[in-house]
């Protein structure tokens, strides 16, 4: 569903972040970006969302990302931010949730049932009417990815979902991901999160890919972490 | 909480403010602004001495207050900050203009103090419509209200964003200002010489956060359109609220109703 082919980005010229990147992601598929920070997962994420011009092409079903499909394309893919802040720009949760149905052409009533639907789906239903500035931070997320689960997006990409979460909520955050049936692509370095969530790992690192496996087999080589700036899991250390 | 955070929790308060009930809240947003805008133009388009005659739009804004539920010194409080630049204004007029007006017991009143006095009472009037526009009225509602005007929709995301916009640097200004306090400690506020670059900072920071939230915005589907904004139709109520309004402002500019009014308390 999500193909990118020999991409290439630079935020300064002469200084590229992204070199050559190439992979491809299928229906229904669970998969971990991961890399140090600064390794552009960030980066990959917005080049796909069309945030940011880029060489190379990306496509999504088929179809090539750019100015004519790009409506179509980011109705497809939800995009979990990762600071719910920037997320959540409505005064209050259910407004947020609205927001992207009414902009899709849903009636009120439909998006309204839609985020009822969702914010039941996460448990927390209690939150449908509150003031989004006087959210936790795990109540944040929780409602940041009911408000992407709103838009019933074929596929789910989510930046560092897990940081800045204490261990109760970054347990809630996983469960919710690993029961998400959509297409995934998440990025972070929480690694013991993406072994929980994801069954493919890409693993990014100056600008390309530096693997591409099975969760199980990347995550386990230490070698091979540690060589791009990064540590086992710590279950399995 | 530092000042900023403070402020910052107002400016939610204010979305609080705008979800309320009343019948002014439930007026449709365009009546609202075209009243607001036709309050605004009739107070600036008196002249530099007719302080006396600002008198009833005074009284009018006074009612207006009443009818929202929302009380006058709610909107001197939050505008604390801004009011001494609107009263900053008028400050030299004194200086300039000497030339006597009036005499009050005895005192000699100059045209410059008179005209100070009135530009005072225009800025405070101007921010106080201004104000129960917007914490009687969403955003979002008014800027659906102003599409239908067909207000160019670039303009309005305009709009849209400053407001939010103001949110995320306020924001901003709160983690900086802490941040800065924690590494100078027993110094209050922010020192002279750190100004520039603390400003060019929070410049840079407020900026990108800015478009990660338009981003966020356009990645729901944003088009400068606001299906989202609930769709109060322009009922009777709203034309009538309008016509009257817009009568009782052209009463009070035109015709001196305090003249008027003191003339008959003489006889
Ligand atoms: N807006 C920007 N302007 C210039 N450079 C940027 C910008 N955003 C990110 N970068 C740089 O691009 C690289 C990749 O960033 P990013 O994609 O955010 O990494 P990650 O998400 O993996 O931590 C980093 O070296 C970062 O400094
Ligand atoms: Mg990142």
């Amino acid at each position: 569903m999500i193909e990118f082919d020999n991409v290439s980005f630079a935020y300064e010229p002469g200084r590229p972040v992204l070199r050559k990147l190439s992979f491809r992601i299928g229906d229904g598929e669970a998969v971990g970006l991961i890399g140090a920070n600064g390794a552009g997962k960030s980066t990959v994420m917005k080049v796909l969302l069309g945030l940011l011009p880029c060489e190379g092409r990306v496509l999504v079903d088929g179809a090539a990302v750019k100015w004519d499909t790009l409506r179509e394309i980011r109705r497809k893919l939800g995009f979990v931010l990762q600071n719910s802040d920037h997320q959540m720009f409505m005064p209050t949760v259910l407004e947020d949730m609205t927001f992207g149905p009414l902009n899709y052409g849903a009636t009120r009533a439909e998006a309204e049932a839609r985020a009822d639907a969702a914010l039941a789906r996460l448990g927390i239903s209690e939150l449908k009417r509150r003031h989004n500035h006087k959210l936790s931070g795990g109540e944040k997320r929780m409602a940041a990815i009911a408000t992407i689960l709103a838009m019933e997006p074929e596929a789910i990409l989510m930046d560092e979902p897990t940081a800045a979460l204490d261990p109760r909520n970054r347990r809630l955050v996983i469960n919710v991901i690993r029961s998400l049936t959509q297409t995934k692509l998440v990025a972070s370095h929480d690694l013991d999160m993406i072994l929980d969530t994801c069954s493919r790992v890409l693993l990014l690192s100056g600008g390309t890919l530096a693997a591409d496996g099975a969760a199980e087999t990347v995550l386990r080589d230490r070698a091979l972490l540690e060589a791009h700036r990064m540590e086992l899991p710590l279950r399995l250390q | 909480m530092n000042k900023a955070e403070q402020a910052l929790r107002e400016l939610h308060e204010m979305d609080a403010l705008a979800a309320g009930d009343s019948p002014l809240h439930r007026l449709c947003p365009l009546a609202k602004f075209l009243f607001t805008a036709a309050y605004i133009a009739a107070v600036v388009s008196f002249g530099r001495y007719d302080l006396a005659r600002l008198a009833p739009l005074l009284l009018m804004a006074a009612l207006l207050y009443q009818l929202a539920g929302i009380p006058v010194g709610k909107c001197f409080h939050k505008l604390r900050f801004v009011l001494p630049l609107v009263l900053a204004v008028g400050l030299f007029n004194p200086l300039l203009d000497r030339a006597p007006m009036l005499t009050l017991g005895g005192v000699v009143i100059s045209g410059g103090v008179v005209s100070m006095l009135t530009m005072m009472a225009k800025g405070t009037l101007c921010l106080m419509a201004s104000f129960l526009l917007m914490a009687t009225t969403r955003v979002d509602a008014l800027c659906a209200g102003l599409r239908r005007l067909r207000v160019p929709g670039f303009l309005l995301s305009l709009l849209l964003l400053t407001y939010r916009y103001v949110g995320v640097m306020t924001e901003e200004v709160a983690v900086m200002t802490d941040a800065y306090a924690l590494r100078a400690p027993g110094q209050r506020g922010v020192a002279f010489r750190a100004w520039g670059s603390f400003l060019g900072q929070l410049l840079l920071r407020s900026m990108d956060r800015a478009e990660e939230l338009y981003a966020a915005m356009l990645l729901r589907g944003y088009r400068e359109e606001f299906p989202y904004a609930e769709a109060a139709p322009c009922a009777a109520r709203d034309a009538a609220f309008l016509s009257v309004g817009a009568a009782l402002l052209l009463l009070l500019r035109f015709v001196n109703v305090s003249a008027l009014l003191g003339g008959l308390l003489m006889r």
